[in-house]
């Protein structure tokens, strides 16, 4: 199967794709650093705790 | 979709991002930035700098999410205004239900999002200053009161509240005062806009306090709240966030706002139509230097440790 010619509706809306994937790359890349921080700031409870 | 609604698509004005970015009101996000870092950061508790940035992050793009629903609401009176006749839904570009659309899913996220980064409380909130913005000043308040700006000016209030409440997990006093101190400014600066933009309101029947009550009493009002400002933000230095830096900050601004609201009272129709109401005009940017400067005291005020030195 051969790739299809790009559509004009693709190029017209190029910046406003790419836009959104930034906007997208962007929250992830939050929603990540957000994970570290709350993992790393929650003090892990020791093995006595857990086993009790 | 065929190919005949996908050339019917192409002969109206094409959404690009920067109209989707226009509907959150960019100008106005800086205040709602600005604002609410400086309650972040005069809170006592302080936050990752991940966090922190989390936090405004949200609070911006609920601010944001609110301007779209109201943009979304008001598209006819906008339609009408020259001011803002080419936003994004009267020019063409964007579609009401996409802007509806836009601002309910970006309401959603930026409230669950700032509530997983810091906590309950501020996500609260926010969603609520996102209703009272929509609900009670956009659908309500503006097409029915003149004390619409008074009531509604509480919505561009709240971003320094939720920042002090994304450190600390509640309300205190401190942050109850930067609340008032932009509420109290909201109405002197809206109304000298409304002084020099004279046909915008008139022409999409806002009920501005310039058409229901006449340009006389407008002017009289700016004095009254700029007096009132002027008594509260000079109270604020008495507190545990202002120092040294803002009681001086408020002196000067203080002095020079009601120096130019006294003008403004003082001055007539034929007077200000002379000059193309320069005094107005000046106010109205003093107005926008008055918050910052003020706010930025609060700030500096806080880093050099000399908050609430009295």
């Amino acid at each position: 199967m051969s790739f299809q010619e790009e559509h004009e509706l693709h190029r017209r809306r190029f910046g406003r794709n790419l836009g959104l994937g930034l906007v997208l790359a962007a929250f992830i890349a939050l929603i990540f650093g957000l994970t570290v921080v709350k993992v790393t700031q929650t003090p892990m409870p020791s093995v006595e705790e857990m086993s009790q | 979709m065929t190919d005949a609604t996908i050339n019917t698509d192409a002969q109206a004005p094409e959404a690009q991002f920067g109209d989707y970015v226009a509907l959150l009101k960019p100008r106005v996000m800086v205040l709602v930035v600005f604002t609410a870092i400086i309650g972040l950061f005069a809170a006592p508790v302080s936050l990752h700098p991940v966090e922190a940035f989390a936090a405004i992050l949200f609070i911006a793009l609920g601010g944001g999410a609110s301007g779209a629903l109201n943009m979304w609401w008001d598209a006819d009176i906008d339609a009408v205004m020259k001011r803002t006749s080419k936003r994004p839904i009267p020019s063409g570009r964007v579609t009401p239900q996409e802007a509806l659309a836009f601002g309910l899913g970006l309401s959603g996220i930026s409230v669950v999002m700032l509530g997983l980064a810091t906590n309950w409380a501020a996500a609260g909130l926010l969603a609520f200053t996102i209703f009272f913005y929509v609900v009670i000043y956009t659908m309500w308040l503006k097409r029915w009161t003149p004390q619409n700006i008074v009531i509604g000016g509480a919505a561009g209030a709240f971003p320094p509240m939720i920042g002090w409440a994304a450190a600390t997990g509640s309300v205190s006093v401190e942050s109850v005062l930067m609340f008032a101190l932009i509420f109290m400014w909201t109405p002197p600066h809206f109304w000298a806009l409304a002084l020099f933009m004279r046909s915008d309101y008139d022409d999409a029947g806002v009920p501005m306090l310039t058409v229901t009550h006449g340009r006389r009493a407008t002017r009289v009002h700016i004095l009254v709240y700029t007096l009132l400002l002027a008594a509260l933000s000079l109270g604020l230095a008495a507190t545990s966030i202002g120092g040294p830096v803002y009681l001086a900050a408020a002196l000067v601004l203080n002095a020079l706002f009601v120096r130019d609201a006294i003008r403004i009272w003082r001055r007539d129709e034929d007077a200000s139509e002379a000059d193309n109401f320069k005094v107005e005009k000046a106010f109205f940017k003093l107005s926008l230097l008055y918050l910052f400067l003020l706010f930025g005291a609060i700030g500096a005020d806080t880093a050099l440790g000399l908050g609430g030195l009295w």
